[in-house]
């Protein structure tokens, strides 16, 4: 049976030096949802979508992107990496990184020309970013660096997006652009994964979630799964819960 | 010597040409893929790698006596190549962190290269004296099939930083990133590692073992100074690597006896000084300007500002005051020269009793800043 959702997650483990880092997780994502990952440090929620992108080997189980390895699917999908895994000192403008989102369409030795330009001018333009183009990227602000990111995965066109810790440490302005980037994909019937480390504002910004804690507590809609309870699984008890007015629906 | 002596001498003497042209291609090579060692923060690989070509030299000597470079090149390359290989080999399969592994390999393979130069000494064979310039470097001793053979090679590798010019500037930024994209991460790596064993067969003669790791830091890290644009640091870096080689040719003919090694590093180093010191910008001395200006503005933006309320409390914002009770208002600060400077600019008056007081374009500057202040 082949399935597919644009990502089906199947008995997955995932290991680090023989610890592992996953274990035996199943998720299925279904189309055109805003999903957000939520779990403690430690959890594995980098390492999932990393192993999603093909990004790291999985000791067991397996990842299929609308039914087929990631390697034949890669056009499919757009990665946001956290912004910290990058050195911002790049001596490199905001546009110019934005247009290594064609990187992959464009394939070898070509570079990117006038009509990349143009994607990535419009990308930044999503993000309210159009007037810093031509700007360092050392000089732009955390928010501003985490949207020229964002930019850059949106000129990729991709079905499915994953996102690492896209609000972590951003503005208000930032966290406001970003969320509405995210429902106009939805909007038009894309994929979002996204690695949240903000439990109150879950139900506000998703409508699915998968609590995980090296093991997946639960996943599914955030009405029916983001309960005190499976946040308390997942947390431990010694967490003071987050959720200041139930489940927040 | 001086510098005009030495110009002529480029063009006219052979020898002086030759390793002229040497020095400038190592230096040229060597800092175009120094860019990429240390945007990767791969400086120390270089070095690893550089001294860990020492033995290849030898073995390769050894296994055949020839005393042609070309084999002795070959030797370093593949020896340098395999201390890169090993370094990643020992960080990708056991704990130890890349620091150690760089540390152990370079110890390793250097250590295993002076032993076998020691016993190839005290064996007594004549030939192994060529050897000694792989140290530290004997520009003086290259003829020009080894130039011709050094601009080949550097010709090659510049042909496919151009070639994969997007390629390693992602790989460079962002490798995760350009994986996900479906690049070969890990043979672009290699690629570029291999570019650097090129650099450094290069340096080999001209500049050593030992110090060869300097031409690989060096001419980046003060072309990173002058520019924000990836394009423009490479050809920067380029252009500082192969002064720096030409300088030190120069310096080493002047100096009786010292080998090229040193004075074309030393010549980098120069470089590297005056670039921390004087690039506008990310330079120290703009630094200090920079703070200098502002402290100078937040002073005169308070004078200015107590003036202002000292005026008020006379119902009149120009009312002038004498310096002595803007000192009382404003202890511990430079208040004369913030009123000279703002005398010059026109915001503040000195009046013939000696007084000081706004003048109107002062005071509407001054509410300027209450206002801004206020809605923030």
């Amino acid at each position: 049976m082949v399935s597919e959702y644009p990502i089906h997650v199947e008995d997955l483990t995932v290991a680090y030096h023989d610890e592992p880092v996953l274990w035996d997780v199943d998720l299925q994502v279904p189309e055109g949802t805003l999903m957000a990952i939520v779990g403690p440090n430690g959890a594995g929620k980098s390492t999932l979508i990393k192993t999603i992108l093909g990004l790291m080997e999985p000791a067991a189980g397996q990842v299929l992107i609308y039914g087929q390895g990631y390697a034949q699917q890669r056009q499919q999908v757009a990665y946001v990496p956290q912004r910290g895994s990058v050195d911002w000192d790049f001596p490199t403008s905001a546009l110019d990184v934005v247009m290594m989102g064609c990187y992959g369409r464009l394939g070898w030795f070509r570079r990117p020309a006038g009509r990349e330009r143009a994607a990535a001018r419009a990308a930044l333009e999503r993000v309210g970013m159009q007037d810093f183009a031509a700007r360092q990227i050392s000089q732009l602000s955390g928010g501003q660096q985490q949207r020229v990111f964002l930019a850059r995965a949106l000129v990729q066109d991709a079905r499915i997006y994953m996102m690492d810790e896209p609000f972590q440490g951003v503005d208000a302005l930032t966290e406001k652009a970003i969320v509405s980037v995210l429902q106009d994909l939805r909007a038009q019937g894309r994929t979002v994964v996204v690695v949240h480390h903000d439990l109150d504002s879950v139900p506000q910004y998703f409508d699915r979630v998968l609590l995980l804690n090296v093991r997946a507590v639960a996943a599914g809609p955030v009405a029916e799964v983001f309960t005190p309870e499976n946040i308390r699984i997942t947390y431990g008890a010694k967490v003071k819960l987050a959720l200041k007015n139930g489940n927040g629906h | 010597m001086n510098l005009l002596e030495f110009i002529s001498l480029v063009f006219s003497d052979y020898t002086v040409r030759t390793v002229t042209m040497g020095a400038a291609v190592l230096g040229l090579v060597s800092g175009v893929l120094s860019t990429y060692a240390v945007l990767r923060k791969q400086s120390l690989l270089g070095d690893a790698m550089s001294h860990a070509a020492m033995p290849g030299v030898v073995l390769a000597f050894m296994l055949t006596g020839a005393k042609e470079p070309l084999p002795l090149l070959i030797g370093a390359g593949l020896a340098g190549w395999l201390g890169a290989l090993l370094v990643m080999l020992v960080v990708t399969q056991t704990r130890i962190k890349a620091d150690s592994a760089l540390g152990i390999v370079l110890a390793v393979f250097f250590g295993f290269g002076l032993v076998l130069l020691t016993s190839l000494q005290s064996s007594g064979s004549a030939q192994q004296a060529g050897l000694n310039k792989f140290l530290f470097g004997q520009a003086a001793a290259l003829v020009l099939d080894e130039v011709l053979l050094m601009a080949g090679l550097g010709g090659g590798a510049l042909l496919l930083v151009a070639l994969l010019w997007k390629e390693f500037k992602l790989l460079s930024f962002d490798p995760d990133y350009a994986a996900t994209l479906g690049f070969p991460v890990r043979r672009l790596d290699i690629m570029l590692t291999t570019l650097i064993v090129v650099a450094i067969v290069i340096g080999l003669q001209t500049v050593g073992v030992v110090l060869m790791s300097a031409m690989l830091v060096a001419p980046a890290a003060a072309a990173r100074q002058w520019t924000d644009k990836l394009g423009r640091m490479v050809l920067l870096s380029g252009a500082f690597g192969a002064l720096a080689g030409i300088g030190g040719i120069f310096v080493s003919y002047d100096v009786e006896n010292l080998p090229t090694g040193p004075a074309i590093v030393l010549c980098a180093s120069a470089l590297v000084a005056v670039s921390l010191l004087f690039a506008p910008n990310r330079g120290l001395v703009a630094g200090w300007w920079r703070a200098r200006r502002s402290r100078q503005r937040l002073r005169a933006a308070a004078v200015l500002e107590a003036l202002y309320v000292m005026g008020e409390h006379h119902g009149d914002a120009l009312h002038p005051h004498t310096l002595r009770s803007l000192q009382t208002a404003l202890p511990g600060k430079d208040v004369q020269r913030a009123l000279g400077q703002l005398q010059g600019e026109g915001y503040v008056f000195h009046n013939a009793d000696g007084q000081w007081g706004l003048t109107q374009a002062g005071a509407e500057t001054v509410e300027t800043l209450l206002r801004e202040t206020a809605r923030e």
